[in-house]
């Protein structure tokens, strides 16, 4: 439970609608999902969505708030958009998991070591550092997200992977000494740092 | 035709000898034959990409795009800016999208770019490589260049999510869409028809939860099998990647023998185009695709 | 007959003349067919071809023409003749298209059409062109009865039509339901927020129109006549107001809502707080908009709608149905809550939201507005104090024990129920259901009369066969809903609005617009004693020989119409404009006595016993099949243009519906030496396609006891059969044809022959 967390206890209550609303990328589109279920149909990784989107909408509405922001359900969107192209009510919903995961990850409710979660954040900094993303440090820090032994195990379970791109020449040892990146780096650290200052005021959040 | 000339946004992953480097390679071959001219934007940053939202949230990864555009204006005013990989296109149209639509977030962003000094005015235009080829150029251009038709091939056009939805290419449908097919036939090869065309493959999910993503893979490389697909062809970097290197996990998975090739339009394009394995980086697929080399190295 | 003179024409025209021996069949018609006059022509429909025709019964005094060539449904506009009584043999799609163009099938195909022309020259012979009723009135007038959102709309329409209008409503004041409720649902574009309802305007339009004469707190007490000519006694409280005679009738009554009280589970009249859809419209109306809590006048902040409260009830112990409305009506509801003050709680639980029409905008605005849609069944309704416990199993979240605990005010979506009069088959519904072991019905009908409590009638009609308009399921009013939703059973009265099904005011304007043109029609039709749809325009109708008659009664009880009264004696009284001309009454007639001009038991007789039978060595069976002209003769004749081929031995004679088939006409056919009979006639049942809505249903259970007359010949019951056919059966009815000639090849030939 972070400081954010019992700030917005505070504020909105039992009323998560309206905190997903005014918090939530995309949240004012919740009230308007008429249950239908074609997203959690057309879902790919649906089998693996405890509460598939349509049910979230509704756990939403049903003010099921912890329920909703520590479940690893909307960790399973792949961003592969097929239903927002489907719904026949055309609501944002791989944005409005995006934002829900996003917004469960900011308050410390996701849950802890969720791999999507984890992956997220590496990624997240990992892009931040030069501006650009190295795969390779992403992939080391994938692996070894859960210690050193660990890290060496994962690293040699795909170590065939590994080894095929790199003799396509599409893994760059080096990358590890001198990476790629952005010559600002300084300018796109002010300015994402301005960016989260703006959002978090935008939204109310403290963190 | 006059030479087309656009503002490039390669993405992380087709930087030289990152993931996609034979995406760029094949790009660079294929827009030298057609005279298309790219200019990548200077200091170019990522895009986000889809996964960003976890820790990036909602403005730093519009900011982080909008960098991109506005760099573009200042440096390569009135060219549209041009991305190969799936993600940063959509990424950077979803921004162009939202902050067009809402003079808040524009404010808020231009707001946050000050800091590095810059300014979006909302002119780019955010085009895929594929809408380059098809919108300003057209098939029956693209296949005037062809002097190698590839004939006998076989090939699954794997259209996967990111280029397809929810932005797509104007004209296609999102549960057929065809370009992809036609590209195919444009060069002389044979587009299979196979029922997981616009499948995901997991995008980003395949390094967080590889044992949920390997099931969309093998669905994808099995039903390309099924339908006699000698190789599958791809406009999307994390597409290729999952479904050619992940082959091997599969079959561990599920004791599969898969080993189709899973190659890049461009590469199609740059081979029918007289070009040399190595024009078309055919030696940067983990998985050799072996006819397509024999058709590039045949004189 | 003797100032007869037949004239006989063959067509060569469209393949005939290639594919027939049309000099054989010209002698056909004259040797056999006894044509006075028989002509060949290359091209019979054209101008010179008419011009021939004409030409004959202008000059030469021709007063029966038989016209062999295309189908009967073909050329129509050409071959209209209406001076003379005509008949055509179908040799074209009921000869040459549907059977093969091969050397081997000449021989039968010459022969099928050799059969047509002695068919058509036979039957008209017995035709008499059909004159019109001469007794025939017009009546310029319209009764509405009801005068709610249907009935004033019918008036009116019908008043700017030209036409005048009686309009009855049971109440002080018109309006109906839409009088009473505080707005309507949107029934203009954006289709965002509760509109006014217009009654006002509505009243004051009807109020200032001088060919609208209205009757307040009346009804209809008695009902005689026909279409041009209905007189209708109005009755006040005081006693009879006024006798007014009309052409045509609506009946507008409209609907009552379910009875909520039969819902105690839900709370209904355990707390003040829980209301029907029209006690809220009650509290918004008072309130104009500002609605406070029943129990206390406290302030509402939250309100819940019960959808489907008594309705879709699979235990059978409250509506079955969806109403179709109330779900549009309980977002209206919310909208009075939100647009008065956004931060209210309104939660709607639904099974299936139904928003029909534009609705579904409607519904999304209501969202936008922040109404709570929650997908779920409501248990139980308990009131604690002023506020109420609302449980509900969410289907969702799969939760058998949601509850909302501090619901202000509840609100029931009961359903509608049609104001519909008497069920005039409610015993015979009953003694059907007691014969099948459920005397509940029979019980309660019992209970009913004991009690000397009557059902109230809407229309008291003064007809043989019961006093309101036949009620087809939930008691709602038979329309023949999946063909022509307008027609009734009761010809010139037309059910409009949610007498007719459930609906929506916006659907019911509608209705009762479609239900005004159709009265204006019946009594246009009327005054010139032309039939209503389905035999639109036709001059024929049913006459008895009395002497013949044994006042049985089968006539006046199987008329699907209610067209045929019983005078003092006993006798069949024909109500002519009531008529739709099905002949379901000459079917009937064990006598035969019923007849029209141009069709009955001789002319189709006549045609059967007008084929030549060939004996029983020649190994060519004969099959005579009565199709209904509605539906599988056109059928048929569509088959035979996509050139589906079928047995050469059967001959088609079209019926005006099953229901008219007489069982004499089996009889003969088979004591004539026809190896099979069939019959083609429309669905029936609850989802009937008859167009004369009994007709097949009639046909199918007298035909169910023609197995005993078989057996009594000695023949196999396999040689009459009845199908049901649809139009659509375009590529089945040949088949069906085959088929059952390979049954009668498989059976052998009927030992009939030859007598």
């Amino acid at each position: 439970m972070s400081e954010a967390n019992t700030q917005a206890v505070e504020k909105y209550r039992n009323n998560f609608l309206k905190e997903v609303e005014e918090r939530v990328e995309e949240g004012e589109w919740v009230k308007m999902c008429m249950q239908c279920g074609v997203c959690s149909g057309s879902c790919p990784f649906g089998p693996h969505w405890a509460h598939p989107p349509q049910e979230i909408f509704m756990m939403i509405r049903a003010g099921k708030r912890d329920e909703v922001l520590t479940s690893d359900s909307m960790w399973m969107c792949t961003s592969c958009y097929n239903c927002i192209v489907r719904c026949p009510r055309k609501l944002p919903i791989t944005h409005i998991m995006h934002g829900l995961a996003n917004y469960a990850h900011r308050l410390g409710l996701a849950p802890k070591g969720q791999p999507t979660r984890e992956f997220g954040k590496m990624f997240w900094n990992n892009l931040v550092a030069t501006g650009r993303v190295n795969e390779l440090k992403l992939s080391l820090s994938l692996y070894f997200k859960d210690g050193f032994s660990q890290g060496i195990k994962n690293a040699m379970a795909m170590k065939d992977v590994g080894l095929g791109m790199l003799k396509a020449k599409r893994l760059n040892p080096f990358e590890l000494f001198s990476p790629h990146g952005c010559k600002d780096r300084k300018g796109i650290h002010a300015m994402l740092k301005k960016a989260r200052e703006i959002e978090d005021r935008r939204k109310h959040l403290t963190s | 035709m006059a030479k087309k000339e656009y503002a490039f946004y390669p993405g992380c992953s087709s930087q030289t000898k990152a993931s996609s480097s034979n995406y760029l390679v094949s790009v660079n071959s294929m827009c030298k034959t057609l005279d298309i001219k790219l200019t990548q934007i200077p200091d170019w940053n990522c895009c986000g990409a889809s996964i960003g939202y976890a820790e990036g949230g909602e403005l730093p990864r519009h900011v982080l795009n909008a960098r991109n555009f506005a760099l573009a204006e200042q440096h390569l005013s009135g060219q549209d800016v041009v991305a190969t990989c799936a993600a940063c296109w959509l990424g950077a149209r979803e921004t162009k999208e939202r902050l067009g639509a809402s003079a808040q977030l524009l404010a808020d962003t231009n707001e946050a770019l000050k800091e590095a000094g810059l300014s979006y005015k909302g002119e780019a235009e955010i085009r895929h490589m594929v809408e380059v080829l098809i919108e300003d150029l057209g098939y029956e251009e693209l296949a005037k260049p062809v002097v190698k038709p590839l004939a006998g091939l076989k090939i699954a056009g794997y259209v996967g999510c990111q280029t397809n939805r929810p932005f797509g290419i104007a004209g296609e449908s999102f549960e057929n869409p065809k370009y992809l097919d036609k590209l195919i036939e444009t060069v002389g090869a044979e587009a299979v028809p196979y029922d997981q065309k616009v499948t995901c493959c997991g995008g980003a999910l395949a390094f967080s939860e590889p044992e949920k993503s390997q099931k969309q893979i093998r669905d994808i490389v099995e039903s390309a099998y099924d339908h006699g697909a000698d190789m599958i062809v791809t406009p999307c970097p994390l597409c290729q990647a999952n479904v050619e290197i992940y082959q091997g996990e599969v079959n561990k998975r599920f004791g599969t023998k898969f080993n189709i090739p899973v190659a890049y339009y461009s590469q199609l394009l740059t081979v029918a185009y007289g070009g040399s394995a190595k024009d078309a980086a055919l030696d940067g697929q983990v998985i050799r695709p072996t006819k397509l080399e024999e058709l590039a190295s045949k004189k | 007959m003797a100032d007869q003179k037949i004239a006989a024409y063959i067509c060569q025209g469209c393949g005939l003349g290639e594919r027939l021996d049309t000099v054989d069949l010209a002698k056909v018609a004259q040797k056999e067919g006894k044509a006075h006059v028989v002509r060949e022509h290359e091209f019979l429909c054209n101008v010179d071809g008419v011009k021939t025709i004409q030409n004959d019964i202008d000059s030469e005094g021709v007063t029966h023409i038989m016209i062999a060539a295309c189908s009967r449904r073909a050329k129509a506009e050409a071959f209209y003749f209406p001076a003379v009584a005509m008949s055509r043999a179908n040799l074209r799609e009921g000869v040459i298209w549907c059977q093969p163009d091969t050397d081997e099938a000449r021989e039968t195909t010459q022969e099928m059409a050799a059969d047509y022309v002695r068919m058509g020259c036979a039957e008209v012979k017995k035709m008499i062109q059909p004159q019109g009723n001469p007794g025939a009135v017009r009546n310029n007038r319209i009764l509405v009865v009801g005068g709610g959102m249907s009935g004033m709309t019918a008036a009116l329409q019908a008043a700017k039509a030209g036409y005048g209008v009686v309009l009855v409503e049971k109440a002080g004041q018109l309006g109906g339901w839409a009088g009473k409720i505080y707005k309507r649902i949107p029934s203009r574009s954006p289709y965002q927020d509760p509109q006014d309802t217009g009654v006002e305007e509505m009243v004051k339009a009807i109020e200032t129109d001088s060919r609208i004469k209205v009757y307040l707190n009346a009804v209809v007490a008695k009902t005689g006549g026909a279409p041009g000519r209905f007189q209708v006694e109005v009755g006040q409280e005081s006693g009879a107001a006024g006798t007014e005679e009309v052409g045509a009738i609506v009946q507008a009554t409209g609907f009552s809502l379910y009875d909520a009280n039969n819902l105690p589970e839900l709370g209904y009249g355990k707390s003040a707080n829980v209301v029907d859809q029209a006690g809220l419209e009650k509290l918004a109306k008072e309130g104009n908009g500002a609605i406070r809590r029943p129990s206390d006048g406290g302030e509402v902040k939250t309100v819940v709608f019960v959808q489907c409260a008594g309705q879709r009830d699979a235990s059978g112990k409250h509506l079955a149905y969806c109403s179709g409305s109330c779900c549009n009506t309980s977002i209206k509801q919310a909208m009075y809550f939100k647009d008065a003050n956004p931060d209210v709680n309104t939660v709607v639980i639904f099974d299936d939201l139904r928003t029909p029409g534009n609705g579904e905008d409607f519904y999304r605005s209501a969202q936008n507005k922040g109404v709570t849609f929650t997908k779920g069944k409501v248990s139980a309704v308990e009131a604690t104090g002023n506020t109420c416990k609302v449980t509900f199993h969410d289907l969702i979240l799969n939760d058998q024990n949601a509850t909302i605990v501090d619901a202000d005010l509840v609100v029931l979506a009961t359903g509608q129920v049609p104001n519909s009069g008497v069920d005039i088959d409610a015993k015979l519904k009953a003694e059907v259901a007691a014969a099948n072991g459920d005397t509940s019905l029979l019980e309660a009908i019992e209970a009913q009369e004991a009690s000397g409590q009557k059902p109230i009638s809407v229309l008291n009609l003064d007809y043989r066969q019961g006093p309101d308009m036949p009620q087809l399921k939930y008691g709602f009013n038979d329309s023949h809903f999946i063909c022509f939703p307008y027609e009734t059973r009761r010809t010139g009265i037309y059910a409009a609005g949610p007498v007719r099904r459930p609906m929506d005011m916006v659907q019911a304007a509608e209705d009762a617009t479609g239900a005004a043109m159709k009265a204006i029609q019946a009594l246009e039709n009327a005054a010139v004693g032309r039939a209503a749809h389905p035999r639109s325009g036709d001059l024929s109708y049913p006459s008895f020989r009395i002497e013949g008659c044994t006042q049985c009664k089968r006539c006046t009880v199987e008329c699907p119409f209610g067209a045929i009264d019983e005078d003092e004696k006993r006798y069949p009284q024909f109500n002519e404009p009531r008529c739709r001309r099905c002949g379901t009454c000459m079917g009937a007639c064990p006598v035969r006595v019923i007849s029209f001009e141009n069709y009955s038991v001789d002319t189709v007789g006549s045609q059967i016993k007008a084929v030549d039978v060939p004996d029983e060595f020649s190994e060519k069976p004969r099959i005579l099949l009565l199709a209904c002209e509605n539906d599988a003769y056109p059928a048929l004749d569509m088959a035979a243009m996509n050139r589906e081929i079928y047995s050469a031995f059967v001959r088609i004679i079209p019926v005006r519906c099953l229901g008219s088939v007489n069982t004499i006409w089996i009889t003969d056919a088979l004591n004539s030496g026809y190896d099979g009979v069939m019959m083609m006639g429309c669905k029936h049942g609850d989802d009937y396609q008859c167009h004369f809505v009994k007709g097949s249903e009639l046909a199918s259970y007298r035909m169910s006891k023609v197995d005993d007359t078989l057996k009594g010949m000695g023949l196999e019951v396999e040689r009459v059969r009845t199908f049901e056919a649809a139009i659509t059966d375009i590529e089945r009815l040949p088949k069906l044809i085959n088929e059952y000639a390979a049954v009668i090849r498989e059976i052998g030939m009927s030992p009939f022959k030859g007598f």
